[in-house]
């Protein structure tokens, strides 16, 4: 008994043309008209965009408020660091911050990194890992809503005190930089600059079909449905606990790979972009962009990410300001974010958006 | 008549079932079977620890005792754990999804059928179990509306809608004719009355009209214990039920219940 | 003293700071389940106060026994306009509100850069405090056993507000109901407020003494946020003998990993205790109420 392909249908494929729009931007017009500096920032953005689109996920549609998504994106940033590190040493050799700052020897845990194999997979399995054993701890226990959040934020807060702490295996407060190569290519070219954007911005695009597919599923209703009633799940014959976790890991599967690329791309990673204030920045952009949307976590990372590389070293002063004023005006006036005010100056002109869609996108009653 | 004596029916036995909070015993010692086929009504004053029985079967709250289903100890299982062996209740107040539709909503409670993987599917076309709930509770007309607009007894039906689809072979339905018009009452009894016979299920109530017209057995709790079991009438003629009931007249006449 | 009892003096005061700014804490967001990220900065203006307030009473003796009072009123008045401005209008969304209080003590933070610097500057503690007291053959250093009594009094002080006052009454009234407090002629919102400005208070004494030990510093309270809330978490919402209790471990453990160890390992094993604390606490952190499910 299935039904016609009917309104309801189309409408939940009306995403891939935002996507389809999205991609064309991206990868198509951006390098065309971008110089070869533009085009570098804005793959760094994309890597944020990506640890953005899975907190859009965890938190938007998820209720799962994670302050400390830095520490994934941390994570895949190191793996990716580490292995560029023993890629520019060569062979036998040690990464040079070991000499400088130790005695010379390298920690036995960074010799698997010289493969490129377990780097890649190291990327995927560190956060799938990580974010499943204290997801799992977390969630079982029924722990949520404010005290999840503190919890994911001290997090954020030890992983960067520890990377400070440990100068000679992670280079410590400088973090890992000084990467010459990439997979054997050279990163002083600016054909493979152009070739890393490409990847991430390709990566960005794939993500967004993932969550895409996740919000249209089975399991995307059921995770709204924790979000708004989370008890009720339960006699549903569903653990909400596995649902959550699902979403958690993925969202944290997504912030490492954003790090992963961020690595090359930017040519440094420390423990600022992995500590509580960076993870705070990745928040800052999902609830500008519109938490529960599909592409509004993207975009807002973006435009957050925009706002901090050309702002913060100018004007650091009117920076912090305005990262607090925007806290405060986003979260307290438009909840759901801007995707959900540019609808809304668009429906005068072309009908109405339904009371129960609206409140359905916003997700501020979690 | 025992369960034994019937072989082939499906039936959930409970023996010695306490719950406790805090030393206070809020159920004690509840021996119960309830068995397939028949509408178990469950009464008693407020605070006699029918809602917190319940509360025990489903995982809810734990407790000691046993509560035997197909071999399983309910009291070892987790909520969801017991849904799954096909044992579903509702609520006083309808915890339906608010901003799903109600075909939504019922699709939603299919899922303990499906494979893990299967989840990350859409949902294609309606599934034939969930049309067959729709039509079973009688909501296809508002398929399509968001169940947060339906009326307090449409949603009671939605519950009971959800129960089907989950393929709840036990159902607690808790005060389900509460807050409903005198139609809805006989439309929901008469639901009842059509998907219990293969099924068992135990009705939280205090109207005792419903009570009266649509009860095959009646256990009466009081104080947390069991005062006793029978028929309508046999629960009517009771001297001590009366005294529990007549102890509290004021209170019950303002439920619109008139026992003996 | 020795290898023990430094790092438990140092520990224990190290908790009693935490407590100051935890029992705010724990007390807005037992009350109104508000998470107020700000709070740390409530400590810092008081760290504040006490360094203005040592500008105008140059007498250090005296002026830190006013610094008291006036960093009580600086931080609870913050807080009386915080939730005046932003809390009151979003009590039904409590983790927006966390998100909120991020921006405003992102804010304050750099508004406390703007006014005072960002390098910080010296709080002179009163002689009194350099001295130490002999007790059970070790030398107790004063400035750290000021902090536990002012933790201790603040502790106290709470307590019998909450126990014999009628505005504690009212607090414990609309802690278990709102609802029926609110039918009984108690004005929660009122209440609300009254307890906003009493924990943010408490977080300005907090402040007073962390002022003594590291000087004051816009991002003086960002270190001690995070720990706070830890103790929140393990000791229970608007529990006092478990925050109490949870602060002391806290600091404890902090103290004597930073001995052995070092600092930042500190900080990993508190979280990880924290986190397993939770595993095997019997009871979970929630109740769930079964009629509605809501």
């Amino acid at each position: 008994m299935r039904a016609t392909p009917s309104r309801e249908v189309l409408r939940s494929w009306s995403p891939l043309a935002g996507i389809a729009v999205f991609a064309v931007l991206l990868l198509v017009v951006a390098p065309a008209v971008l110089s070869p500096f533009r085009l570098d920032n804005l793959a760094k953005y994309s890597c944020w965009a990506m640890a953005a689109v899975g907190i859009g996920l965890a938190w938007g549609r998820g209720g799962m408020l994670v302050l400390g998504q830095g520490v994934f994106f941390g994570l895949g940033g190191y793996v990716m660091a580490m292995h560029l590190k023993l890629e520019s040493a060569g062979a036998g050799q040690v990464p040079d911050f070991m000499a400088l700052y130790g005695d010379g020897t390298m920690p036995l845990w960074w010799e698997p990194f010289r493969s490129s194999a377990f780097t890649l997979f190291a990327i995927v399995a560190l956060p799938v890992l990580i974010a499943s054993v204290l997801g799992y701890a977390i969630f079982k226990r029924r722990v949520k809503g404010a005290y999840f959040a503190i919890l994911t934020q001290a997090l954020a807060v030890a992983f960067a005190t520890l990377l400070v702490a440990t100068i000679q295996q992670t280079g410590g407060f400088n973090g890992l930089n000084n990467f010459s190569s990439f997979f054997g290519y050279n990163l002083y070219d600016p054909t493979n600059k152009r070739m890393l954007y490409t990847i991430a911005a390709s990566l960005l695009v794939a993500m967004l079909l993932v969550v895409f597919q996740l919000r249209r599923s089975r399991f995307g209703e059921l995770l709204v449905a924790c979000r708004d009633g989370e008890e009720r799940v339960r006699f549903l014959g569903h653990d909400p606990a596995n649902v959550k976790l699902f979403a958690f890991v993925v969202a944290a599967v997504m912030a490492s790979i954003g790090g992963a690329m961020y690595a090359p791309i930017v040519g440094i990673i420390s423990p600022t972009d992995v500590g509580a204030p960076a993870s705070l920045l990745l928040i800052a952009g999902v609830a500008l962009g519109g938490r529960a949307s599909l592409l509004g976590p993207a975009l807002g990372a973006m435009a957050v990410g925009y706002g901090r590389s050309t702002l913060s070293e100018s004007f650091p002063t009117q920076w912090t300001y305005f990262l607090g004023a925007l806290f405060i005006v986003v979260i307290l006036l438009i909840p759901a974010g801007l995707s959900s005010v540019l609808p809304r100056l668009w429906a005068p002109l072309r009908g109405r958006v339904g009371p129960a869609r609206r409140l359905r996108e916003s997700g501020a009653t979690a | 008549m025992t369960a034994l004596d019937r072989p082939g029916l499906d039936y959930l036995e409970v023996q010695g079932l306490t719950v406790e909070f805090d030393g206070f015993k809020a159920v004690d010692s509840v021996d119960l079977t309830l068995l397939q086929g028949r509408l178990h009504f469950l009464i008693g004053p407020n605070g006699a620890g029918k809602t917190t029985l319940v509360d025990a079967l489903t995982g809810l709250v734990g407790g000691t005792g046993r509560a035997r289903y197909h071999d399983t100890d309910l009291l070892s299982q987790k909520a969801h754990q017991i849904v799954r062996l096909g044992i579903g209740r509702t609520f006083q107040t309808a915890t339906v999804f608010e901003e799903l539709t109600v075909l939504q909503n019922l699709d939603i409670a299919g899922g303990v059928h499906r494979k893990a993987w299967r989840m990350l599917g859409a949902r294609k076309g309606v599934p034939s179990y969930v049309e067959h709930a729709l039509e079973t509770v009688g909501l296809s007309a508002l398929r399509n509306r968001p169940a947060g607009i339906l009326a307090h007894g449409q949603k009671q039906w939605l519950e009971i809608g959800m129960l089907l689809v989950q393929d709840a072979k036990v159902m607690f339905l808790d005060e389900t004719v509460a807050g409903m018009s005198a139609e809805e009452r006989d439309q929901t009894g008469e639901l009842l009355k059509r998907i219990g016979r293969e099924r068992t299920i135990v009705v939280i109530e205090h109207d005792m009209d419903f009570v009266r017209t649509y009860a095959d057995v009646v256990t009466v709790m009081h104080a947390g214990k069991v005062l006793m079991e029978g028929t309508v009438a046999q629960v009517q003629a009771n001297p001590q039920v009366q005294e529990v009931y007549l102890g509290r007249r004021v209170e019950h006449a303002l439920e619109g219940g008139h026992l003996a | 003293m020795d290898a023990f009892t430094t790092p438990l003096l140092t520990g224990t005061a190290t908790g009693a700071i935490l407590l100051l700014a935890a029992l705010g804490l724990t007390l807005t967001f037992g009350q109104m389940g508000v998470i107020n990220m700000a709070h740390g900065e409530f400590l810092m203006a008081g760290a504040y106060a006490t360094y203005l307030t040592q500008q105008v009473v140059t007498n250090t003796d005296v002026s830190i026994v006013i610094a008291v009072p006036v960093a009580f009123l600086v931080a609870g008045g913050l807080g009386l306009l915080l939730e005046f401005f932003v809390i009151s209008r979003m009590y039904h969304r409590p983790l927006d509100t966390l998100l909120v209080t991020v921006g405003v003590g992102l804010v304050l933070q750099q508004l406390a850069r703007d006014l005072f610097g960002a390098q910080g500057d010296p709080v002179v503690a009163p002689g009194w405090l350099d001295h130490q007291i002999d007790v059970f053959g070790y030398n107790w250093p004063f400035r750290q056993i000021f902090t536990i009594l002012l933790a201790l009094a603040g502790l106290a002080a709470l307590a019998a507000l909450l126990k014999y006052s009628s505005f504690g009454r009212q607090i414990r009234a609309t802690v278990q109901n709102r609802d029926l407090a609110e039918t009984l002629g108690v004005t929660t919102r009122r209440v609300d407020r009254m307890t906003f400005f009493v924990g943010s208070g408490l977080a300005g004494v907090g402040g007073v003494a962390l002022a003594l030990i590291s000087g004051t510093n816009p991002t003086l309270g960002t270190g001690y946020i995070i720990p706070a809330f830890l103790v929140v978490v393990a000791g229970g919402l608007g529990n006092l003998t478990g925050t109490v209790l949870a602060a002391w471990t806290v600091g404890v453990v902090t103290a004597f990993c930073t001995d052995w160890i070092n600092g930042s390992m500190a900080q990993v094993i508190t979280f990880a205790l924290v986190v397993v604390f939770l595993q095997v606490r019997p009871q979970g952190l929630f109740t769930v109420r079964t009629r509605g499910l809501v």
